[in-house]
């Protein structure tokens, strides 16, 4: 009964809290009074906006979730100086772009669109495309001698946490 | 060295990161010379230049005794719209064959930028009646 009257009042208790957050970030103090109205605004929000999400992820693990981003964060730094080398030191002719096809385990809309979000925000890659049902992800490689060595690093490195994340 | 000292050097030094980063992504930008290895630099700027710039804003805020938080929103507000605009340009730069063909999906048709009525026959082109 509980259960059901807080899945009622909270359909993304993530979002809840997210939303809680961003509103004592925006308010640059932390009080009891803001934080309350915080988490006002983070139930009335998606409670008001309900009608627009109606999916929600079956599982979503936030410790595994947070330790994730630490993890893109520092492979975005490596990979920007890697590519700004590339940009500075690899003359035009020598450069050797490839597309590459990541084939998808991966079944979750949220969770296809966080890896293809993690592609491009990590340098040298820019995810382009999901094939037309969905089994598939295009990406384009700024420089590599070995695409198939990018691809298995993609989908050992990114896809198979993604996968303990929604699993 | 004070605390003041400390913080005005790692405000320049940021500073100094930042701007670093977005002018390779300026010059990368320059360099190449086709629409898809284009598209890597900007990425780049979005992520570390601007980052570290933020950074610089946010140490600099705390030196000067008005500590601020608004920054790590701006990070990660363009954290998730950078990738999107990303993905769109790559998404016009397929649907206008501007780029190489890519290799066709294993498991589906075709990639879903490039399936089109047009080119499944449905509707003929409006170019050829003109």
């Amino acid at each position: 009964m509980l259960g059901r009257a807080l899945r009622w009042l909270m359909p993304h208790p993530f979002l809840t809290l997210l939303l809680a957050v961003v509103w004592l970030l925006l308010q640059n103090e932390i009080s009891a009074g803001m934080a309350v109205f915080g988490v006002i605004l983070g139930v009335l929000i998606p409670w008001g906006t309900a009608a627009w999400w109606p999916d929600t992820p079956h599982r979503f693990r936030l410790f595994k979730m947070i330790r994730y981003s630490l993890l893109v964060m520092w492979d975005i730094m490596v990979a920007n100086v890697q590519v700004a080398w590339i940009v500075l030191t690899v003359p035009n002719a020598k450069l050797k772009p490839a597309w590459i096809v990541i084939p998808l385990d991966l079944l979750e809309p949220e969770a296809i669109t966080l890896l293809a979000g993690t592609i491009t925000l990590t340098p040298g890659t820019v995810s382009a495309d999901l094939s037309d049902e969905g089994h598939s992800l295009l990406v384009h490689v700024l420089h590599t001698e070995d695409p198939d060595a990018v691809r298995d690093d993609i989908k050992s490195r990114y896809e198979a946490r993604l996968k303990e994340i929604f699993s | 060295m004070s605390l003041e000292i400390i913080g005005t050097y790692a405000t320049a030094l940021f500073l100094l990161i930042g701007s670093g980063f977005a002018l390779v992504g300026v010059l990368g930008l320059l360099k190449f010379n086709d629409s898809m290895t284009r598209l890597h630099a900007p990425t780049k700027v979005g992520t570390v230049g601007i980052g570290a710039l933020l950074l610089a804003s946010m140490t600099y805020s705390y030196v000067s005794g008005a500590p601020s938080m608004h920054e790590l929103l701006i990070m990660a507000f363009l954290f998730v719209t950078a990738p999107i605009s990303a993905n769109f340009i790559a998404k016009v730069n397929l649907h206008q064959r501007a780029c190489d063909t890519p290799p066709a999906p294993p498991r589906d048709d075709t990639w879903s930028t490039l399936k089109s009525p047009e080119a499944e026959g449905d509707i003929p082109s409006g170019n050829e009646g003109s």
